[in-house]
């Protein structure tokens, strides 16, 4: 059901993309519980051919579509950054914009000069949320996540575990009624 | 841009911690290189840390060459106060950043008193640069050289991934 990365990512640091897929879910609807679907991801590994390397299992009510959502707008992130060498100076801000809308969602992405991305869904009934709001969020982010990698307990490629990211985090999220 | 506080007190601590890694080392690992790969992998864990805070407020790179002139000058000055004095590339690869008046080097010698320790002092900051670069996305080796005092040569030799 998971359909293949097209971009090369290696598997240890697929985790933390995939936590921070899973919390940069913004939507219109509430959340699904986290129990209607699990993904296990192993660590990559030459010498266990009989190994899975990944296994889920996913219910009727689950989250997958953002996942989907979110993994397709990482090709229109490589597009736009890929572009920029052959765009004009102006083009280089972190911020990419709105990646594509989708019937019920709005995809914005940003890319760090770490080349971690940033992605926030958002429902497309949300006619409130600006441009500049969108910036600020990221910004947020960005910093948040330079907090992380300055923290001494964090080894760069590992899942996110701090709090104080979540907590940055959760207060873009809308929670479930 | 984030500006050290105080130099001197970075370059003691670099300093104290070059005697710690020295002492606390076990039969064999001043010989075997040991001591050295430490304090590099030390350099490269701070050099991650510090691109993210450098680069967070930064245009996005258009290249590898704008990646490298910014280690030269931006990166080059928030640590060390001062910018790599000449930077050559043969345009393939590989890079090397010459800082006439490396800092971690002026309080050792003027000449070649204490050469055979050079070495030591330059590993942290061989990993710093690595480190920087993995961050933003370029493999790297990066070695060092010294002839005379304080001047020394960073070279660094992209891998292609």
């Amino acid at each position: 059901m998971l359909t293949r990365l097209k971009t090369q990512v290696p598997l240890f640091s697929m985790n933390s993309y995939t936590k921070l897929r899973e919390k940069l879910k913004l939507s219109g609807l509430s959340f699904a519980s986290t129990h209607s679907h699990v993904i296990r991801l192993g660590r990559h590994s030459r010498h266990n051919s009989k190994m899975a390397v990944c296994i889920a299992v996913i219910a009727k009510e689950n989250e997958l579509k953002f996942h989907y959502t979110v993994h397709t707008s990482l090709d229109v992130v490589e597009e736009k950054i890929s572009a920029v060498g052959k765009a004009m100076a102006d083009q280089r801000e972190l911020y990419l914009g709105l990646l594509y809308p989708t019937e019920d969602y709005k995809v914005y992405g940003y890319v760090t000069n770490s080349k971690v991305k940033f992605v926030i869904v958002v429902d497309s009934s949300n006619t409130s949320l600006r441009d500049n709001e969108i910036r600020s969020m990221f910004r947020k982010l960005h910093n948040s996540f330079t907090d992380v990698m300055c923290n001494p307990f964090y080894n760069p490629g590992d899942t996110i575990q701090s709090k104080a990211f979540d907590s940055i985090v959760s207060a873009m999220m809308v929670q479930a009624s | 841009l984030f500006v050290m506080a105080d130099e001197a007190l970075f370059q003691f601590l670099h300093n104290e911690v070059i005697q710690y890694i020295y002492k606390s080392s076990e039969h064999g690992e001043m010989e075997n290189g040991r001591c050295i790969t430490k304090l590099e992998n030390m350099g490269f864990r701070v050099g991650q840390g510090l691109i993210e805070r450098f680069t967070k407020d930064t245009a996005r790179f258009k290249d590898e060459l704008d990646v490298m002139k910014f280690i030269c000058k931006d990166f080059w000055t928030c640590v060390f106060k001062k910018q790599i004095d000449n930077l050559r590339t043969n345009h393939q690869g590989i890079y090397v950043l010459q800082d006439n008046k490396f800092r971690l080097l002026t309080q050792l010698s003027a000449g070649k008193q204490y050469l055979e320790h050079a070495p030591k002092y330059l590993a942290f900051t061989c990993g710093l640069v690595r480190g920087g670069l993995s961050n933003l996305g370029v493999k790297s080796i990066v070695t060092a050289e010294v002839s005379v005092m304080p001047a020394c040569k960073f070279q660094v030799m992209i891998q292609k991934m």
